[in-house]
């Protein structure tokens, strides 16, 4: 069995500067406008307690904010879904002032950014906020980390008979660490897959033991788009199939002999 | 609660850690009570502290069709591979299955960081210096990737990094891609290595002992940080029926704090409660728990908690007095010492702990004890609230 059972897609959130939401990203990807240029830097991230958003570094409040936005859509109770976090880089701005602190005066590293490094700050931010006890996980696989985070969490979906959220996460790097990272924007988005035949757009995965096809021209334009980070350019596939009107096939490339196939009918 | 599910076989497991390389040093360091942790010599400007340090890394280079790979993560994550025929019994499943039939998924929380530190240190006016300017191992996937490409697994392949439930948390995933046909076995696991990181970042938070870690003891004062590779192939029941037993697990978020846990345990309860019921094992059926038992005063507080809900036999102790607490790695390496305490039927010590806490003494054991082992509980717990308990059991008789 290579195929999952469908799911439906019952949620969906995004966050990219200038389109801060997923029905203005959504028509940024139909062409039906641009980005907003006078649109706020940062990501509101309402669903994080005041003090908590104070603290939560870049990308606690990209996945915060995105995860709340298919969370609403949803109609569920974020309390109860198990869900799953995925990046590519994890909190970038921290890494580099780790290292950097390591680097002069690793006596003065700060105990709240060492607290706030570890990849599963955003899970961890989540389930406080929104007093979630389910599983909650931390998933990366570099370029590959949408599809990884993708798949991980369809088959936590199927496998428990229960919805899953899936937020993924980049930020902008910075600092001597950049060139290794490349990744110039902060984006994000957060889907709700729900094991259930209610009326919907639809998400079927399948397993192909085939290396995904190198991106066409469309696809490298759309790598650029999205900050010269592949991973957000798999995050932007699945979400530009998702506006369209009709059903699409997509291939994404999962591991060095493997691709993730999925057939979206929003 | 969660269904039960049918167990799988784990067909070769193995472990590296300051304890040694492979299994029989880990069973002879926990037969004869000799804890691996040593003063700490670790980084330019070494804390007062002891930790559990793998020896010979520094001597171990990566063979040279990997030297993209090279680091002391990723050599340590070799090391681990070559003991106990784990790389061989990988190569056997790929052959078998096929190479996209095989799922790779293991557990860490730095990474190759200790690369990136370094690079940092090394800064030519602003730029890494060239022999680190290699952008695989400037990623928390570095040891996914190193080890796919070490062993040919090539169906999916996923890094897991939830802090120190990491490599835990990588047999559930793997179980459910075994469940649902999508693969038909995993290489899961996890490796961790000292870096600056975590050796001042857990400094930072006062949570480092100075005189060794002391688990589950009156006067514990905080962790010992070790390093470990630590793997396990899962497969089918019926490729190995007499192979000791992934019986179930259990996931949970503690919903509470970022650095410290539920004060009356009840995510770990959670995690816990639910690993019984897809194991469909009552409690009063285990044997033995490994127990978190990082020596925090806070976590061995709230663990403990657990304990009065096992029967008055069962036992249970910490083995981080042995290795330190090996984090993204620490959930595999000991569910191998789980495993290891099966297949010999004894239980490690609580080595380190004199005084235990009254609330605990009746379950732990403080000396090797010799006893068959039926049901072996492991538990992690990690930052952000993150915890899973795993159940293992014995094969069926050869």
């Amino acid at each position: 069995m290579n195929t999952l059972p469908a799911l439906r897609i019952a949620g969906v959130g995004a966050w990219l500067q200038g389109a801060p939401d997923w029905p203005s990203l959504r028509s940024v990807l139909l062409g039906e406008r641009g980005l907003a240029d006078t649109a706020p830097v940062k990501p509101a991230a309402n669903i994080l307690p005041a003090a908590e958003r104070r603290r939560a570094p870049d990308g606690v409040r990209l996945a915060a904010e995105v995860a709340a936005q298919a969370v609403a859509m949803s109609g569920l109770d974020a309390a109860t879904l198990p869900c799953i976090f995925a990046s590519t880089h994890g909190e970038l701005a921290i890494t580099d002032y780790v290292c950097e602190t390591l680097a002069h005066a690793p006596l003065e590293l700060s105990p709240t950014k060492f607290h706030n490094s570890v990849l599963n700050a955003p899970a961890g931010y989540w389930t406080i906020a929104t007093g979630c006890t389910r599983a909650s996980s931390a998933i990366t696989a570099h370029h590959r980390s949408f599809a990884a985070g993708l798949l991980e969490a369809a088959v936590f979906a199927c496998a428990e008979a229960t919805p899953v959220l899936l937020a993924y996460c980049d930020v902008a790097s910075t600092g001597p660490l950049a060139e290794m990272t490349r990744t110039t924007l902060a984006f994000g988005m957060a889907l709700v897959l729900a094991p259930d035949a209610a009326a919907g757009a639809r998400l079927t995965l399948a397993l192909d033991a085939a290396p995904a096809a190198a991106p066409g021209p469309a696809g490298l334009a759309l790598a650029r788009a999205a900050g010269d980070n592949p991973a957000n350019a798999q995050a932007l596939l699945l979400l530009a199939a998702l506006a369209a009107t009709r059903s699409t096939r997509q291939a994404l490339s999962l591991s060095s002999g493997s691709s993730l196939e999925m057939e979206i009918t929003p | 609660m969660p269904a039960r599910i049918e167990p799988l076989a784990i067909t070769a497991a193995s472990a590296t850690s300051a304890l040694g390389r492979g299994l029989a040093a880990h069973l002879d360091a926990l037969r004869n009570g000799r804890s691996g942790l040593a003063p700490n010599d670790f980084s330019s400007a070494p804390l007062d502290c002891r930790i559990g340090r793998v020896a010979g890394v520094e001597d171990a280079p990566l063979p040279a069709p990997f030297a993209r790979w090279e680091c002391r993560n990723n050599r340590l994550a070799w090391l681990g591979l070559e003991q106990d025929g784990v790389r061989a019994a990988a190569a056997r499943a790929v052959e078998r299955y096929g190479a996209t039939r095989v799922a790779l998924v293991l557990g860490t929380s730095t990474a190759s960081i200790g690369a990136t530190e370094a690079a940092y240190r090394r800064l030519d006016h602003g730029h890494f210096p060239d022999d680190l300017r290699r952008p695989e191992i400037h990623t928390p996937h570095s040891l996914v990737a190193f080890v796919a490409a070490a062993t040919g697994i090539g169906g999916p392949a996923l890094t897991i990094s939830t802090a120190c439930s990491s490599s835990a948390k990588a047999f559930a995933s793997a179980e459910r891609l075994i469940r649902l046909g999508l693969v038909d076995a995993a290489l899961v696991g996890g490796v961790d290595t000292l870096c600056d990181s975590v050796l001042f970042g857990f400094h930072s938070l006062a949570l480092v002992s100075r005189t060794g870690c002391r688990p589950f003891d009156l006067g514990r004062d905080g962790i010992s940080i070790g390093e470990a590779a630590a793997f396990a192939l899962l497969e089918r029941v019926d490729a190995a029926p007499t192979a000791p037993r992934l019986a179930g697990y259990g996931e949970s978020s503690d919903a509470w704090h970022m650095s410290t846990p539920q004060p009356d345990g009840r995510g770990a309860l959670a995690a816990l409660d639910a690993a019984l019921a897809r194991a469909g094992i009552h409690i009063d059926a285990v044997d033995y728990i490994n127990l978190h038992g990082t020596a925090t005063v806070k976590n061995d507080e709230v663990e403990a908690k657990l304990l009065p809900r096992f029967p008055a036999r069962a036992r249970a102790s910490a083995t981080k007095g042995f290795t330190g607490h090996t984090l993204g790695a620490a959930g595999a390496l000991e569910a191998v010492l789980a495993l290891l305490a099966i297949e010999h039927g004894f239980v490690p010590p609580s080595l380190g702990c004199a005084r235990p806490m009254p609330e605990a003494a009746a379950w732990l054991a403080l000396q090797p004890e010799v006893r068959r082992i039926e049901v072996a509980l492991s538990n992690s717990f990690g930052f952000g609230g993150n915890n899973t308990c795993l159940v293992f059991t014995r094969g069926e008789p050869a």
